[in-house]
C-alpha cells in the first residue's frame, strides 16, 4: 500500500544525493524526492572542503577544524565525517576526479580569473592548477561572454599566479561553432566532433607559441571531455584543460551525471516534485512527506528522513520581509526579529545571513527554539543546517558531503 | 521607493495590471534569474541553432512584449512543448505557461487565418475531427491515408510530412467496445465481483471517471481496455464520460480558444463526476498533464482547479491507492513478447514526476525486464514531427532515444504517450507497449 520506503531524502543536491547513497549503503530502501532538476548544474565542479578562515587563505583545511566555532556544521560531524563525505565522493567520480592524493587545498583558477582552493577538482581542470608555474595560453570564444579570456589573464596576473606572467591571448575568431551553452551540452556526431575539434585546434594554433599548458573556458563536451581534451593536446602539443565556469555549467551536470548513475546502481529511485507538507504520529515523529504532483497531494512514507534541501539559494530556506523560513518541516532557524540585523554595511564584512539555517545537535536532528528535538526521525544536512558561510569559507560541497554522509549513514542505520 | 530608505513592514505592492482575463505572468518573468538551466534542457535549442530557447521564448519575450510596437517572435513556433524547461527551472518561472500564451497571441495577430499553415496547423491539432471521421469507416481511412500519390500532395499542398505513416484506426473503438461490454452498468457488476473476490466490502465506493483521450478510443483501444481490466480488477467500477480532446495538440499549435472549447466540455462532464466523488484517471501522461497543469494554467472555468486537483494518471492511482506494487511483484508475466522492454518515459509523465514510476513497478515483475532508454525527449511532441518543416528536428531529437533502444535487449518499447510511441516506433520499427498492457499481463 502507498509509497513507502525507509529513508526519504528530500533534496536532490550533493548533500541529498550523499545522504541517499550512504543509507543505501546500510542496506535500507532510499527514495530521493527533489522540487527540480539537481542545482549541480549551477555548481561550478570545483569541490571546496574549507578554503578560508577568518579571511586567510588555507593551505590545510583539516589543521583549522579544530579552530571552528562550535555551531559550524564541521565542529558537529567532526574530522572522520569529512573524510567519509570526500570517500563517498570519490567513489561516486572514480577517474573523473583529481585531488584525493593529498590533504592539502589545490588552487583552480576560475573563469574570473580568481584562483579558488578545492580539495578535489575534475580532471579536466587539471593542468589548470595556479601552483604549476609553466606558461598558459588561455583562448576564449567571442560569443560566450561569460569568459575573457585577457581579462581572466590580468587577474590571475594581479593575484600573483605564476603563469599569468606570460601573455594568454584571445584567437579573434576562435569560434568552433558552439555558439550558445545549450549547443555546448549537445552530443554530436562523432565526425562532427572530430571537425570541430580539427578546425578549433587549427583556430588556436595560429596564436600559440608554443606554452605548455592551454586553457579553454569549460565547455567541451558532454559526454566525453576526455577525448576532446586529449585530442586538442595532440593536436596543439600543450596539456589542455578546462576553466570551469559559471551556470549553466558542464563540469556540475557531467558531476550531476556521475550522481545519477550511482544513485541508479544503488537502488535509490528519485522523485522530481516539490514537498509541500509532512504528515506525523502526534508523538514526535514524522511519518510521511507531502509531494505535490501537479495537483494531488501524495504522501511518500518513511521511517527516518533527510531534509537537504539547500539555503537560501537553493529555496531550502524561505525570507521575506516578516522573517527566515525552512518551508518542508517548518524546523526553527533563528535570526534577528529585526530584518535590518540580517546584513552588516560592508559588503565584504562578516554578514550574519549566510549563516542562517536550521541549528543541529551533533546527530544532525534540528533542534527548536527551546533546544528540543524537532522530530525524533528528522538529520538534516548541507547548506540547510546554519551556521557557515560557504562563499566566504569556501566550504559549500565539504560541509553537504560530511553532513550528507553522516545524516544519511545515521538515518539508514535506525532502520536496520 | 527603496526599502532602505523607508524600512517599513506595511509593503503594498503596486497591481500593474488590472485585466484580469489574462493570467499575470509578471512575477514569473521577474523571478527569472537568467541561469540558462532551461536553455540546457531544451530539446530543439539542442538541435536547431536558430531556436533561441525556453528563456527567450518565456520571460525574455514576455518583457519584449510590454512594447507596444513589439510583437511575439515566429520563432514561438518551433517550441514543441514538451514543457521540459517547466521542471528545469530551479526558480518556479512558469515558463511552458509563457510559451502557451504567447503561441497563442501568435497565431492570433501574426499568422495570417487565409494560410496554409494556419489550417495544417488547425487541421492537426484538431486531430480527433479527423479520427472521429475516420472510425466511421477505418478499413478505407487507413488505405487511404497512408496511399502514396495522396500522402504526396498533403505533403506538397499542406506540408503534412510523408515520411511518416499514419497510425490505424481500429476497427471498433474503445467506447463501441465499451458499450458491448455493458458500459457503467456492466462495469459496477464486476467491480463487485471483485471486490468480493479481494475479501473487501462490496459496497465499497471505489469509482473513477476514464479519460481516454483521443488516441486510446481511436486508435489503440487495447490501451483503453488493459485500462478497464486492471482498474476492474483491484475493484474500481468505472465510467467513461462524455470527453473531447484535452488540449494538448491545441497548445502546442497556439489553438487556444479550440483548446478552451474542448476544455469546457471536459471540465463540466469530468467535473460532475469529480463532485459526486469519482476520481478522474487517463492512461494518456499528456492528457493528465493538460487535466491538471494546463488546465488551471490557461483557463478560467468553474470547477477546473477541482478537477485538476483529483486527476490521476492510472498506475500513480493504483500505486498509491492499491498494493499494485506488491500485487506485481507477486506476479509472473508469460508473454514473451514483453520479456525485455526498452522503456521511454515521456516528457509530459516527467513533468508530473513519473518519469521513475514504470520501472520501479516492474522492478520485481517476473518474466519482465524493463530498461530505460535515457533522458533524452523522444522529439516527435505531438504534431510537431507530422509537419513537414520540423520533421527533421523532430528526427535529430530522437537520434538518442533510437540509439538508446538498439542498444538495450529486445525488440519491443514501452511508453505513456501515444505520439512517443509513435516515434519510437517510427525510428526503431518496435512494437510499443503501455505499462496498463503489462500489468494487465500480470494480473489478469
Amino acid at each position: 500500500m502507498a509509497i513507502e520506503d525507509d529513508v526519504l531524502v528530500v533534496g536532490g543536491g550533493v548533500a541529498g544525493m550523499t545522504a541517499a547513497l550512504a543509507a543505501a549503503e546500510t542496506g535500507a530502501s532510499v527514495r530521493l524526492v527533489t522540487k527540480k532538476q539537481s542545482t549541480l548544474r549551477h555548481a561550478s565542479g570545483l569541490v571546496d572542503v574549507l578554503g578560508y578562515a577568518d579571511g586567510d587563505l588555507l593551505a590545510d583545511p583539516f589543521d583549522a577544524i579544530d579552530d571552528l566555532p562550535a555551531d559550524h556544521p564541521y565542529a558537529k560531524v567532526g574530522v572522520e565525517a569529512i573524510r567519509d563525505g570526500l570517500a563517498r565522493f570519490d567513489d561516486v567520480t572514480g577517474e573523473r576526479y583529481r585531488g584525493e592524493h593529498t590533504d592539502t587545498n589545490a588552487l583552480l583558477p576560475t573563469h574570473g580569473g580568481a584562483v579558488k582552493p578545492t580539495a578535489r577538482y575534475p580532471a579536466s581542470a587539471a593542468a589548470g592548477l595556479a601552483s604549476d608555474d609553466r606558461d598558459v595560453l588561455l583562448v576564449g570564444f567571442e560569443t560566450l561572454t561569460d569568459f575573457d579570456a585577457p581579462l581572466a589573464a590580468e587577474h590571475l596576473d594581479a593575484a600573483g599566479v605564476p603563469f599569468a606572467s606570460g601573455a594568454p591571448r584571445w584567437p579573434s575568431r576562435a569560434t568552433p561553432g558552439r555558439t550558445r551553452r545549450s549547443r555546448a551540452t549537445r552530443t554530436p556526431s562523432t565526425a562532427t566532433r572530430t571537425a570541430n575539434r580539427e578546425r578549433l585546434a587549427a583556430h588556436v594554433a595560429r596564436v600559440h607559441e608554443g606554452e605548455p599548458r592551454v586553457g579553454f573556458p569549460a565547455v567541451l563536451g558532454e559526454d566525453h571531455p576526455a577525448e576532446i581534451r586529449a585530442a586538442l593536446a595532440d593536436a596543439l602539443d600543450a596539456d589542455v584543460f578546462e576553466v570551469p565556469m559559471g551556470p549553466p555549467s558542464l563540469p556540475g551536470i557531467r558531476l550531476e551525471y556521475a550522481y545519477r548513475d550511482a544513485l541508479g546502481e544503488a537502488g535509490v529511485h528519485v522523485v522530481r516534485r516539490p514537498v509541500v507538507d509532512y504528515e506525523t504520529d502526534g508523538d514526535g515523529r514524522l511519518t510521511a512527506a507531502v509531494v505535490e504532483r501537479n495537483g494531488q497531494h501524495v504522501p511518500h512514507y518513511a521511517d527516518s528522513f533527510v531534509l537537504a534541501t539547500g539555503g537560501l539559494v537553493g529555496k531550502g530556506l524561505d525570507s521575506d520581509r516578516g522573517g527566515v523560513r525552512e518551508p518542508v518541516f517548518d524546523c526553527h532557524v533563528p535570526h534577528p526579529a529585526d530584518r535590518y540585523d540580517w546584513f552588516v554595511d560592508d559588503v565584504y564584512g562578516e554578514q550574519p545571513y549566510p549563516r542562517f539555517g536550521v541549528v543541529v545537535d551533533d546527530d544532525l536532528r534540528p533542534r527548536d527554539a527551546d533546544g528540543r528535538i524537532e522530530f525524533e526521525n528528522l538529520r538534516a544536512a548541507g547548506s540547510v543546517v546554519g551556521g557557515h558561510d560557504f562563499a566566504a569559507e569556501c566550504s559549500g560541497t565539504g560541509v553537504s558531503l560530511a553532513t550528507g554522509d553522516a545524516a544519511g549513514t545515521a538515518a539508514g542505520s535506525d532502520t536496520q | 521607493m527603496s526599502d532602505a530608505e523607508s524600512p517599513s513592514d506595511e509593503f503594498e505592492p503596486i497591481d500593474v495590471f488590472e485585466d484580469e482575463e489574462t493570467p499575470d505572468l509578471r512575477p514569473g518573468a521577474d523571478s527569472c534569474y537568467k541561469c540558462s538551466t532551461c536553455d540546457t534542457n531544451c530539446p530543439v535549442a539542442e538541435v536547431d541553432d536558430d531556436f533561441p530557447g525556453p528563456k527567450f521564448q518565456g520571460p525574455e519575450q514576455w518583457r519584449l512584449k510590454r512594447k507596444e510596437d513589439t510583437s511575439v517572435d515566429s520563432s514561438i513556433s518551433k517550441c514543441s512543448n514538451c514543457m521540459r524547461c517547466d521542471s528545469a527551472c530551479p526558480s518556479d518561472v512558469p515558463l511552458s505557461q509563457m510559451h502557451n500564451t504567447a503561441r497563442a497571441e501568435y497565431v492570433d495577430e501574426e499568422l495570417s487565418k487565409t494560410s496554409l499553415t494556419y489550417w495544417r496547423n488547425r487541421i492537426l491539432a484538431n486531430y480527433r475531427t479527423s479520427a472521429f471521421l475516420a472510425s466511421k469507416m477505418p478499413r478505407i481511412a487507413n488505405f487511404a491515408m497512408n496511399f502514396g500519390p495522396a500522402r504526396w500532395a498533403m505533403e506538397k499542398t499542406l506540408g503534412v510530412t510523408s515520411e511518416r505513416d499514419f497510425p490505424a484506426f481500429a476497427t471498433e473503438t474503445f467506447r463501441e467496445w465499451w458499450e458491448r461490454e455493458g458500459g457503467a452498468d456492466g462495469s459496477r457488476e464486476r467491480a463487485r465481483e471483485a471486490r468480493e473476490r479481494r475479501g473487501e466490502d462490496v459496497d465499497a465506493e471505489k469509482k473513477v471517471a476514464y479519460f481516454h483521450g483521443c488516441y486510446a478510443n481511436y486508435n489503440t483501444p487495447e490501451v483503453g481496455k488493459a485500462m478497464v481490466r486492471v482498474f476492474e480488477h483491484f475493484g474500481y467500477e468505472l465510467v467513461v464520460p462524455e470527453q473531447r480532446c484535452s488540449g494538448t495538440p491545441m497548445f502546442a499549435n497556439g489553438m487556444l480558444e479550440d483548446a478552451e472549447r474542448h476544455a469546457k466540455v471536459n471540465v463540466s462532464s469530468m467535473g460532475d463526476l469529480v463532485t459526486q466523488g469519482y476520481d478522474a484517471i487517463a492512461s494518456c501522461t499528456s492528457c493528465s498533464m493538460a487535466l491538471r497543469q494546463e488546465y488551471p494554467e490557461l483557463f478560467d472555468i468553474d470547477g477546473i482547479e477541482d478537477l485538476a486537483e483529483n486527476t490521476w494518471e492510472a498506475l500513480e492511482y493504483l500505486r498509491v491507492q492499491e498494493d499494485l506494487s506488491g500485487e506485481l511483484s507477486a506476479a509472473v508475466v508469460e508473454d514473451e513478447d514483453l520479456a525485455e522492454l526498452a522503456y521511454h518515459a515521456p516528457c509530459h509523465a516527467r513533468n508530473q514526476g513519473l518519469d521513475g514510476q514504470a520501472l520501479e513497478l516492474f522492478e520485481d515483475l517476473a518474466g519482465v525486464d524493463a530498461e530505460d532508454v535515457g533522458d533524452s525527449c523522444s522529439g516527435i511532441s505531438g504534431t510537431y514531427g507530422w509537419k513537414e518543416e520540423k520533421y527533421e528536428t523532430s528526427m535529430k531529437i530522437g537520434e538518442e532515444m533510437f540509439d538508446h533502444m538498439e542498444e538495450a535487449e529486445g525488440e519491443v518499447g514501452m511508453t505513456e504517450c501515444p505520439t512517443c510511441a509513435m516515434q519510437m516506433e517510427h525510428g526503431t520499427g518496435y512494437e510499443i507497449k503501455h505499462p496498463l498492457e503489462v500489468v494487465e499481463s500480470a494480473l489478469i
